[in-house]
């Protein structure tokens, strides 16, 4: 075993392809959507303060938000792919990549569905803005509604372990690895 | 030339820094660092019986009774708020007839502070929820001296010493001490305590309190008469009244002058301040708890329409983070409390 990592010269030489602009764009929208969500949730569910309030009033309609984002974002990947991972990633990370990503994409869309759907069963009217009211998905059901908040806590902490894992990957391809699959997705021309 | 190698320690010491500090900003922020934070949990044990709680029931104002009517509002609300509810018109009601107590078998001779509660549905989608007790002012001036107070060990001398550091709570007692008793939900007057801000529709904001004030009168009866009407003479009393003919309250809004103490439910507003009969509150058919319209619902005072929101009071909204965690915990105790 070696201790020391070498820059792979692939990275270094050719530039690997991208995601699109857009693709790279609703990435980083929504990563900032989602740890605020999360943050957000935790948050407004540990203080009686006025902050309860304001946090609540941004949690629905932004988790609505990312469920339309996240929709547009799965038809732009679907049509338009994504860059393959470095050949000389071993397959066992390569897996762990798509099926982190995938698991992604379902904790983004069911996230705010769960949550819709907890609101309908309790039967709160699920007011986003001002006046504007969603309409309830299910109907009332304490039963429903007890597995519904269940699902919104467990995933929403399971969510929150894969965030770190997946930046801690991150993290790994441009610290250790040096393989330009950060830079697949981080900002810039192109 | 490719760079020369460097030591692998340190990229994996940043990243085990980055998600450390990731999951301790989560942690701080979810309370879980923080064992003094009020939080909405802690709020909602406090309420709990030594016993512990009754499972499946609310948490507080656990004894209650559903009913449904309408509230017919008489279009004078429309000049302090826009809230489709205030126009001219008959709207939906689900409500509870309530006393503040965690026990949901409380013999019905306790209930000191009993309280109404309301949900008025309008055909814009919208809802106006509403929990209010019989009491004219709060016990105290924060949520966090509510905590305190619920912690209290029941004994004379603790409790001289929290009034000692909450002198705001002798109006409060002074109501419980003195006021007639009465053998009726529907005698009582009931104060949402807390105050809002009404929106009209050419945007200016009002501070606001409402009462329901009976169309019956009240009867006074002695306090020690009224353990001899059986355990749950309120509940059989309202049944049978209602059978007879529907109860009424009129809603009388009250508005606030510039210095009065709207973020204090324990200070009464000086009296002349404006009031405004908006409507009649009409109770139509009672029906028990269990199988009710009523015994799924939170009635979370902040569910308000569009020209009525929370003001400077800190009451709703820890009320509504300690009515969500109640009925969270209800709702997950569902098998406790079937439909009879
Ligand atoms: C917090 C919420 C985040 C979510 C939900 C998220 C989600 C995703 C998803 C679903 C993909 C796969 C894209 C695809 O193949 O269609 C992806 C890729 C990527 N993410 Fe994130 N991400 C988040 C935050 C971050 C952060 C903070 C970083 C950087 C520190 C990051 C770096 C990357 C990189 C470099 C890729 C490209 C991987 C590849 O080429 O396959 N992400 N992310
Ligand atoms: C990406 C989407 C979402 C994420 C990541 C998310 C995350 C969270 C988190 C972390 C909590 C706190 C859980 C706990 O500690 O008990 C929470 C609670 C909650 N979320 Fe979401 N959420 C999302 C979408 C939504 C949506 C769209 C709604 C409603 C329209 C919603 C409604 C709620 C409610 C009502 C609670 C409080 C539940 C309670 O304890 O009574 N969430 N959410
Ligand atoms: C921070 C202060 C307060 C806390 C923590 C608190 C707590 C609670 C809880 C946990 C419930 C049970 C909710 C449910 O399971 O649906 C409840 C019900 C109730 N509370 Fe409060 N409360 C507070 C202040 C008030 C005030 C100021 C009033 C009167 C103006 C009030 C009147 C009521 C009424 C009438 C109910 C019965 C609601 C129903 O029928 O479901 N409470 N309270």
């Amino acid at each position: 075993m070696t201790i020391v990592s070498e820059p792979r010269a692939a990275a270094m030489t050719e530039s690997r392809p991208r995601f699109t602009p857009l693709q790279r764009a609703l990435h980083w929208l929504m990563a900032i959507g989602v740890l605020s969500m999360l943050f957000i949730g935790v948050g407004m569910v540990s203080t009686v303060t006025q902050t309860h309030l304001t946090l609540v009033s941004i949690h629905k309609p932004l988790g609505i938000a990312l469920l339309v984002l996240v929709i547009i974002r799965i038809a732009v990947r679907l049509t338009t792919g994504a860059p393959a991972l470095p050949a000389d990633l071993p397959e066992p990370m390569k897996l762990a990549a798509k099926l982190s990503h995938l698991a992604f994409y379902g904790l983004m869309v069911s996230m705010p569905l769960i949550g819709w759907a907890m609101l309908s069963a309790a039967d709160y009217p699920i007011t986003l803005w001002g006046g504007f009211t969603l309409p309830p998905i299910v109907s009332p059901s304490r039963e429903l509604h007890a597995w519904l908040w269940d699902a919104h806590r467990t995933l929403a902490f399971c969510f929150f372990a894969l965030v770190l894992l997946h930046i801690a990957a991150a993290l790994f391809h441009v610290l250790v690895r040096r393989d330009g699959v950060f830079q697949q997705m981080a900002g810039g021309e192109g | 030339m490719a760079e020369p190698a460097r030591s692998i320690l340190a990229p994996f010491l940043a990243i085990g820094l980055v998600v450390a500090g990731g999951a301790g900003a989560f942690a701080y922020t979810a309370g879980w660092l923080s064992p003094d934070r009020l939080t909405p949990d802690r709020m909602v044990d406090a309420f709990a019986p030594p016993g512990g709680p009754a499972p499946g029931h609310r948490r507080n104002h656990a004894k209650g009774v559903c009913f449904t009517g309408v509230f017919e509002a008489n279009g004078a609300g429309a000049a302090l708020s826009r809230a489709r509810v205030f126009a001219t018109g008959g709207y939906p009601v689900v409500g509870r007839f309530n006393f503040g107590t965690p026990d949901p078998n409380a013999p019905d001779a306790t209930a000191r502070a009993r309280g109404l509660s309301i949900k008025v549905s309008t055909p814009d989608g919208q809802e106006w929820r509403s929990a209010m007790i019989s009491a004219p002012v709060f016990p105290v001036s924060t949520p966090q001296a509510f905590y305190e107070l619920l912690k209290t060990p029941k004994d004379p001398n603790a409790m001289k010493a929290f009034a000692a550091a909450h002198p705001e709570i002798g109006a409060f007692g002074a109501w419980a001490k003195s006021a007639p008793w009465t053998a009726s939900y529907a005698e009582e007057r009931y104060n949402s305590l807390n105050s809002f801000i009404f929106t009209d529709s050419g945007g200016e904001d009002r501070a606001v309190r409402w009462s329901f004030i009976p169309e019956a009168t009240p009867v006074p009866v002695p306090a020690e008469d009224l353990p001899k009407r059986g355990r749950d003479f309120l509940e059989k009393e309202i049944a049978e009244r209602i059978a007879a003919g529907p109860a009424r309250w009129t809603l009388a809004v009250t508005v606030a002058e510039p210095g009065d103490p709207t973020a204090d439910p324990s200070k009464a507003w000086p009296a002349g301040r404006k009031t405004v009969e908006v409507g009649k509150l009409v109770a139509q058919k009672i029906e028990p708890e269990a199988d009710g319209p009523c015994r799924d619902v939170n009635f979370d005072p902040t569910v308000l329409p569009s020209g009525i929101r929370t003001s400077d009071d800190q009451f709703p909204a820890a009320r509504s983070a300690a009515y969500a965690v109640s009925f969270d915990r209800r709702s997950a105790e569902a098998k406790d409390y079937p439909a009879k």
